[in-house]
């Protein structure tokens, strides 16, 4: 019952989404013109550009991204909807299908902006395959807390400011992980060293989803 | 007085901890020195920070469960205190860094777990200011407080034990464990940790009445 509610709600989100095109094309344009501004600004000295830094930008990058993105999937619902999910569906088919919708969002933005980034600033990564895992846990990630800090933001006043205050933090623990985790793949390294990093981004998901998904029928009520 | 037991448990630990704090012996150690007294002001600080966090949370979860004005008030009043607690925490560790570390600001991943979860109780009361209506107000903030110390935990449980670390018991520094030879230093730890925590649910205690009462005044008037 619930997992149908969730596969019709994100279908919703993606038919919407795939009719309007505001927000992917929106979030697209950002993405490539932010990695652009960094190329200029790398662009006149070459050698400034480390591995760390560079892998530091991309993950700053994606953070803000999705941070703008995912701001809006409560924003843009306008009340009467709202109150009209309210009463036909559960709040907990509603926040999973939010999760599962803006981790799909946030994969093909992060692709697309990984993709564009080694293209123009140059790509020291070794192990692509680990990279990639952990751009999709990234993904993952990003989108379950944000989700969840998106709907508190959303009920207060000026959101987009409270958006970012509330977020960061939540989120620093995950992107610390994910820095250590693609610093590896980028190096090159065994892929067992990563392991203990995958294992603590998958449990601190586990724990985010878990709370969202009692905390979030609270929120909704209001 | 049969009620407030605890209190004067609360004096006469936090005196007893001063007193021996400062004038008991400590064992000698390279580079800690005398420093190592701060274990019993500087940790008890996290301790109390945490159980108060947690009686915090609790509060939020009862608020859910029972959204009345007092429990509300609780869950609040004991985030500041738990921030006053942070920051205490974090000055006497700074002040203590400085001395053994060299620095003041060391990038050790414990203090910059404990700035970041300061942080966070910060958007806790920044999220709290942007509502007018009360009931909204102590519901949303208690989702975020649940929400921000379900995200608190790893932060200072998991992270700093997996990087290497100046901090005392990490990345292959000893524990204080490792010092407290004859348990001296336990002697005074323990009932600091209590003395400490007590005192700082008294401030909850105190503060959330007067907040109750206060309340109280407004809706008479």
């Amino acid at each position: 019952m619930l997992f149908k509610e969730v596969l019709y709600l994100i279908q919703k989100d993606l038919v919407l989404e795939w009719r309007q095109k505001y927000a992917f094309n929106g979030m697209l344009l950002y993405v490539s013109s932010t990695v652009f501004v960094c190329y200029l600004s790398f662009g006149l000295r070459s050698n400034v550009l480390t591995v760390p830094v560079w892998n530091a930008v991309l993950w700053i990058i994606l953070l803000f991204t999705s941070v703008n993105a995912i701001a809006k999937s409560f924003m843009q619902e306008n009340r009467g909807r709202l109150l009209y999910f309210y009463s036909i569906v559960s709040p907990q088919g509603v926040i999973l299908a939010k999760i599962v919708y803006n981790a799909l969002l946030m994969l093909i933005l992060a692709v697309i902006c990984f993709v564009f980034y080694a293209f123009v600033l140059g790509n020291p990564v070794q192990d692509v395959p680990m990279f990639l895992l952990s751009i999709l846990l990234g993904a993952i990630g990003f989108s379950t807390s944000l989700t969840m800090i998106s709907g508190i933001a959303s009920k207060a006043a000026n959101s987009s400011t409270l958006m970012a205050v509330l977020s960061f933090p939540v989120i620093v623990p995950m992107l610390l992980m994910l820095i250590k985790m693609s610093k590896n793949a980028i190096d090159g390294l065994d892929r067992s060293t990563s392991f203990d990093e995958l294992l603590t981004l998958l449990a601190i998901n586990m724990i985010v989803v878990t709370v969202s998904y009692i905390l979030f029928p609270y929120l909704w009520r209001s | 007085m049969k009620k407030n037991w605890w209190k004067i448990l609360a004096v006469v630990l936090l005196v007893f901890t001063v007193v021996a704090g400062m004038l008991s012996d400590v064992p000698r150690l390279a580079i800690l020195n005398e420093t190592i007294r701060n274990l019993y002001f500087h940790v008890p600080m996290w301790f109390g920070m945490i159980l108060i966090l947690l009686v915090s949370v609790i509060y939020s979860i009862k608020y859910l469960r029972n959204p009345t004005i007092k429990n509300d008030i609780i869950a609040y009043e004991a985030a500041k205190v738990g921030i006053l607690f942070g920051v205490l925490g974090i000055i006497t560790g700074m002040e203590w860094a400085r001395f053994t570390w060299g620095e003041y600001w060391s990038n050790d991943p414990k203090q910059n777990a404990s700035a970041i979860g300061l942080l966070i109780y910060f958007a806790y009361l920044v999220l709290r200011s942007s509502f007018n209506e009360q009931q909204q107000r102590a519901r949303i903030s208690a989702v975020y407080n649940i929400f921000a110390f379900a995200a608190l935990i790893p932060l200072l449980f998991i992270l700093p034990r997996l990087t290497d670390s100046l901090h005392p018991g990490n990345g292959g520094n000893p524990g204080f464990n490792a010092y407290d030879l004859d348990s001296r230093l336990r002697m005074i730890f323990y009932p600091a940790v209590l003395g400490w925590t007590l005192l700082g649910i008294w401030i909850i205690n105190v503060k959330s009445r007067l907040e109750l009462i206060r309340q109280r005044l407004y809706e008479t008037v």
